[in-house]
């Protein structure tokens, strides 16, 4: 989620110098169209000829002695409308970014760090066929034994992961057509990796944790824009114990109402139940000022969904208040990205917009 | 305690001297306030004017460098091309993934203009610089709008200077050209880490490359280190003949290398207008402890030490230093910020177009020059003290001042010993690439010259006292200064120093133009040339169009750029141009030609200043950062160049563009055809031009060429030619002042005289003969001085600071006026003073007693 929003601010950083075409009619975006059915491993790999693209991993970690880490590492690829005729091999046709993020309660706060390159000269590269993008010394592949891999070094910490998968790719929306809006051309293609298990190192002050844990890796691809009176959203993935995976998003409007909500619960035994905007509810228990920008954040909420055997609720705790992505001065925007359990689950939770309305 | 009675039991008069030496001092003073004043003032000039020199220098340097560091915004290190050419692209990735790198940021560099205005052009993904050179990523202004990521042109951003400079607002779409090609941007933002005199235009790197032509090089590669040691060993190994290692460091070690000789050269004419001031305190200390040395002898006699006269006298120097010192600081302050304002950063010299104009005060420099000041005042006036010291009591206490004795020897040999060591240090190599032991030399051979006047002023009058049949006033001048020709060396050595210096300065500046002069006239052996500005605009199409306009007799085009081959020094001008062997070519005047080149190798001819400067000689196979490694290249010749003091290489055309694969050129000299009007053939000319280049392209005639040439030749001398006048001046009065006070010295001899039966005008026109010799021999002695000091100045210091050699031209008209000048003023002050000494009958003169 936090991809279109992320995507569609560094576009604004990317036109302070980035020529880009006179008229849009010189970027020829793809359309993300209903029923078109997915490809793997084809489709793990980039498809640059959609405006924007992310691959997207969030979960839980535990060290050797069981302390508990949140992370996320991120890998985002955006096509911004340059002039194709440009021969220059330094052209911004294509742009990648990524973070990475670890929540440690011992710490209190995140630890972040960011990349940023235009494609080209084997420097930064996204391929198509397969998952594999790599930007300055960051990676996120699959590697031959079917495992994900990825790594991500910042300055105070670094994470070095494989992700195993357990279930099958998880379609979100209609086999994958996920609506973004109340527009049908507000969609992306979206798809999930819930439930990968986590195996690796992540290193603090110098030295390397063998860590283990579960992941869920999101990918979605769209070239689209939010609707125009969106303020922000409100977004979470859930792996449950009992192996279920449950995905939930609101986009808010600019009147604090709900513009477009949606999701869907996958069940062991594979059975899907999608959720319209009617089906999904969010009610916040607990609020947390950030003392960098003032912003009030819903950290621990309830969400509610309708079932068919009846409404469930599942009331999400912050693994610690303070997991606001404050990427000002790395160019970035600000936002509440966070571990987050729940009973009989864990996973992730994101809140966009509680700074300033977005506008893009 | 007993240590303290013992120092005061052997010291009984300093310490209970005091009353007698503020008594002496406060006498002096309050009896000639102005001749106190007077020399507190030349120490003053002095220190002003090194003050001032060393302010101007190192204000122009700090706003260089500031410059330098606001175009590479602030990069730990840089790959840097050595030509304009730039370098491959593919060269990016591989520094970028070198061991000890922590990010690269690629950027093309070049010469842009918009709307008239010039700046530095980079284009720059915008991505890296953000990491690496923050300073030179664009702000958008702050708006509704701003978020608005809609579709706009592709867009510029300039810094506050180049932005008034083009006068465009934000929003605005203006043509920006470079490189020879021009296309429109929106001006989207400011720049504003790039600091606020610097004249920057920043672009999209993938827009810089097509737009200007640039497709797959790069000039720079900046970056940002983790492990530096790491990152200069492996970059090292890496990196191709067009490309060098470069920091903020050694690119301000560039600008400075260019200036240096030129400042160190100004700082020390300034210290030489220092000196003159301490031979000015010296003249007046000397004539002022003459005149009291009865009353030194009477406060001896009652009891005050030797040291106490000493002591008196010292102090007054040091009064005269502390005020002529800090007058000479707040003076120098003030001229540095005029000289700024007027003249530019490099006083006028041309070092560093575009740099700014505040002063930066310098504390250090500031202390320096004002301990320079002290010390000149308290040397003038300690030398004096001590010979009036050693004076026995009571034998100058009957004496009436002066002791007249034609035949006491004049002492020679000091004046012989400094002037051979100053003739033998001066040929010493230079030091750091300084001519110190030059200046050294030169301030030996001063010294020198100034101990030679009693014995020049002896030898000049020897013939005027023997020839006979004189007027009686002539006689007594003649012989009164051949007698005590001590007495006139004092008057004169501060004149002496400041004519010499001003002759040396003359006779090499004089040689120097003349050498430019004819140099020119031969270099400039075309009918017309032309020259686009901003980049080669004359591909081989143009050039096609140029050499078939109707007039154009025969036509050559030559293609500049500079070529670094130090990344520490400035880049030397590389000159491809056709080379006929068969023919001599006139641009290059040939010193030295190197024969028996070695087979394989490149033909080129180095000019002189990069001969001396990279020590290559001819028949040399030599390295140049040109078109690959593995070529060869070997000197077939040194020629003659007074335009590029860092070196220049020429290489055949056909050799440059197999080498470099360009084609393109961006000047023609062009031989009109018989009958052919300039007027004509330059119309034809500009209107064959790529459009781009019509309107920045110069087509001159060789005598505008020589003119330009001459005046910016004249110009950065002005400010020599500002500091000769000064220490002439500084010179003149004090001949005046110790002429007069000299004068005022003898009115009981004068009273004398007057009873022997001369008459008032006799007396008058005695001294008038007086002061014309002493000025005829200050000047005879100044310019023969002068004249030695010149050839160190050319055939020492000039090669040495700017590499270049001349012959010897003697401005005669100079000369001959410095002399007269001097004649004339020391025999009107000698008559005034005269005047009014004379003026009292000539009984109380001779009645009067001190």
């Amino acid at each position: 989620m936090i991809g279109r929003f992320l995507v569609s601010f560094v576009s604004g950083l990317l036109s302070l110098a980035i020529p880009v075409a006179a008229q849009n009619t010189g970027t020829d975006y793809a359309a993300v169209r209903p029923a078109t059915p997915f490809a793997f491993p084809a489709d793990h790999g980039a498809h640059p000829r959609f405006r924007t693209e992310w691959w997207y991993v969030t979960g839980w970690l535990k060290t050797a002695d069981n302390k508990e880490m949140g992370f996320q590492v991120t890998f985002f690829r955006t096509r911004p409308p340059v002039d194709e005729k440009n021969p220059s091999r330094f052209a911004p046709t294509q742009v990648l970014f990524a973070h990475a993020a670890l929540s440690d309660p011992s710490v209190g706060r995140l630890l972040h760090a960011e990349r940023a390159a235009r494609a080209g000269f084997g420097l930064a590269e996204a391929r198509t066929g397969d998952a594999d993008v790599a930007l300055g010394g960051w990676f996120f592949r699959r590697e031959s034994d079917n495992r994900f891999s990825t790594r991500a070094v910042g300055a105070d910490f670094a994470l070095d992961l494989s992700f195993e998968p357990t279930q099958a790719p998880f379609l979100q929306g209609e086999e994958g057509f996920s609506r973004k809006g109340p527009k049908p051309e507000e969609a992306s293609n979206y798809y999930s990796l819930p439930h990968l298990r986590v195996s690796g190192t992540a290193t603090r002050e110098g030295k390397a944790l063998p860590v283990s844990g579960e992941a869920w890796l999101d990918r979605e691809w769209s070239s689209s824009y939010l609707a125009p009176n969106a303020a922000g959203w409100d977004w979470t993935g859930l792996n449950l114990d009992d192996g279920s995976a449950l995905m939930v998003f609101r986009i808010r409007g600019l009147d604090g109402g709900t513009v477009w909500a949606g999701g869907s619960l996958r069940r062991p035994d594979g059975t899907i139940r999608r959720f319209a905007p009617e089906d999904v509810f969010f009610t916040t228990h607990k609020e947390w000022r950030s003392p960098r920008t003032d912003a009030l954040y819903p950290v621990e909420q309830t969400l509610a969904v309708r079932l068919p055997e009846g409404e469930r609720r599942f009331r999400l705790v912050p693994l610690f208040p303070d997991q606001e992505l404050d990427g000002r001065t790395g160019g970035l925007p600000v936002y509440w990205e966070g571990a987050v359990r729940t009973e009989g689950g864990r996973g992730y939770l994101e809140l966009t917009g509680y700074v300033d309305p977005l506008k893009m | 305690m007993a240590l303290a009675t013992a120092k005061d039991a052997r010291t009984p008069g300093l310490l209970s001297a005091r009353l007698a030496l503020r008594w002496l001092i406060a006498g002096e003073w309050r009896a000639h306030p102005a001749r106190f004043l007077a020399t507190a003032i030349a120490i003053a000039v002095g220190v002003a004017l090194g003050f001032a020199v060393h302010l101007v220098n190192g204000s122009a340097l700090a706003s260089f460098e500031g410059a330098v560091r606001g175009v590479n915004g602030a990069a730990d290190l840089a790959v840097r091309a050595t030509s304009p050419l730039g370098f491959t692209e593919n060269l990016y990735p591989s520094v970028a993934t070198t061991e000890g790198v922590a990010d690269a940021s690629p950027v093309v560099s070049l010469e842009g203009e918009a709307n008239g205005a010039r700046f530095s052009l980079l284009g720059l993904d915008v991505i890296r610089a953000a990491s690496v050179t923050p300073s030179l990523v664009g702000l958008r202004p702050q708006g509704p709008d701003t978020e608005n990521d809609a579709v706009f042109a592709e867009t510029v951003f300039l810094s506050d200077a180049a932005l008034a400079a083009t006068g465009a607002k934000i929003g605005d779409r203006i043509l920006v050209s470079a490189n020879g090609q021009s296309h429109p941007f929106q001006l989207a933002g400011s720049l504003p880490g790039a600091g606020g005199e610097q004249a920057l235009g920043v672009v999209d790197i993938a827009a810089a490359q097509w737009r200007f032509d640039r497709l797959g090089r790069l000039d720079r590669i900046d970056l940002k280190l983790t492990d530096r040691t790491a990152a200069e060993e492996a970059l090292n190994t890496i990196l191709p003949a067009d490309a060098v290692l470069g920091s903020a460091e050694t690119e301000a070690a560039q600008g400075s290398a260019l200036s240096r000789a030129y400042r160190v050269n100004l700082d020390m004419l300034a210290l030489v207008a220092l000196l003159t001031g301490g031979f000015l305190v010296f003249s007046a200390q000397s004539l002022s402890v003459a005149r009291r040395l009865r009353a030194f002898a009477l406060v001896r006699t009652l009891g005050l030490p030797r040291g106490g006269i000493i002591a008196a006298v010292a102090l007054e120097g040091l009064f005269i230093g502390l005020i002529g010192a800090s007058l000479g600081l707040l003076l120098g302050y003030g001229l540095a910020s005029a000289a700024l304002r007027f003249f530019g950063g490099d006083l006028g010299a041309g070092y560093f177009s575009g740099a700014g104009n505040r002063v930066v005060f310098q504390p250090v420099a500031a202390f320096v020059f004002f301990l320079l000041g002290l010390l000149a005042a308290l040397g003038g006036s300690i030398l004096p003290a001590r010979a009036a010291a050693r004076a026995a009591p009571a034998a100058a206490l009957k004496n009436s001042g002066d002791m007249l004795d034609p035949r006491a020897p004049v002492p020679w040999l000091p004046a012989l010993v400094l002037v051979g060591a100053g003739a033998l240090v001066s040929l010493a190599p230079a030091l750091d690439g300084l001519p110190v032991l030059g200046f050294v030399g030169m301030a030996l051979l001063l010294a020198g010259g100034v101990a030679g006047v009693p014995w020049l002023a002896r030898k000049l009058l020897g013939g005027l006292v023997r020839l006979p049949g004189q007027s009686v006033p002539r006689l007594l001048a003649v012989r009164h200064i051949h007698g005590a020709p001590g007495e006139a060396a004092t008057a004169l050595c501060g004149i002496v120093a400041s004519t010499a210096l001003m002759i040396a300065m003359a006779i090499m500046v004089t040689s120097f133009r003349t050498a430019v002069d004819e140099w020119l006239g031969q270099v400039l052996s075309a009918d017309l040339y032309l020259r686009t500005a901003g980049g080669p605009a004359l591909d081989p199409d143009a050039q096609n169009r140029l050499a078939n306009v109707a007039g154009v007799g025969r036509i050559a085009f030559s293609r500049q750029l500079p070529l670094t081959i130090q990344p520490d020094r400035p880049p030397v001008t590389l000159i491809a141009r056709p080379l006929d062997a068969s023919r001599s070519d006139p641009l290059l005047v040939l010193i030295e030609r190197g024969d028996d080149l070695p087979a394989g190798a490149i033909p080129v001819y180095v000019s002189e200043p990069a001969s001396r400067i990279y020590n290559w000689q001819p028949g040399d196979t030599i390295a140049l950062p040109l078109g690959g490694s593995g070529n060869r290249f070997a000197v077939a010749g040194i020629w003659r160049d007074y335009a590029r003091q860092a070196g220049a290489v020429v290489i055949d055309s056909a050799d440059y563009s197999r080498l470099t694969g360009d084609a393109t050129r961006d000047e023609a000299m062009v031989r009109l055809a018989p009958d052919a009007r300039f007027e004509a053939v330059a119309d034809g000319l500009r209107a064959v031009l790529p459009p781009t280049a019509r309107q920045s392209a110069e087509v001159t005639e060789p005598a505008a060429l020589r003119r330009f040439a001459l005046d910016l030749f004249d110009r950065s001398f002005a400010v020599t030619y500002l500091l000769e006048a000064v220490a002439i001046l500084v010179g003149l009065a004090g001949v005046a002042a110790t002429v007069s006070a000299q004068v005022i010295a003898r009115v009981r001899e004068f009273g004398m005289l007057r009873h022997l039966g001369l008459s008032k005008t006799q007396v008058i026109a005695m001294l008038g003969t007086e002061g014309a010799l002493l000025g005829l021999v200050g000047g005879v002695a100044g310019v023969l001085l002068g004249a030695v000091l010149s050839q160190v100045l050319i055939h020492v210091i000039n090669p040495q600071s700017f590499n270049w050699t001349m012959d010897t031209h003697v401005p005669w008209g100079t000369v001959v006026g410095v002399i007269m000048a001097l004649i004339a003023a020391a025999a009107l002050t000698a008559m005034i003073a005269g005047r009014r000494a004379t003026a009292q009958s000539a009984v109380l003169a001779v009645r009067e007693d001190w």
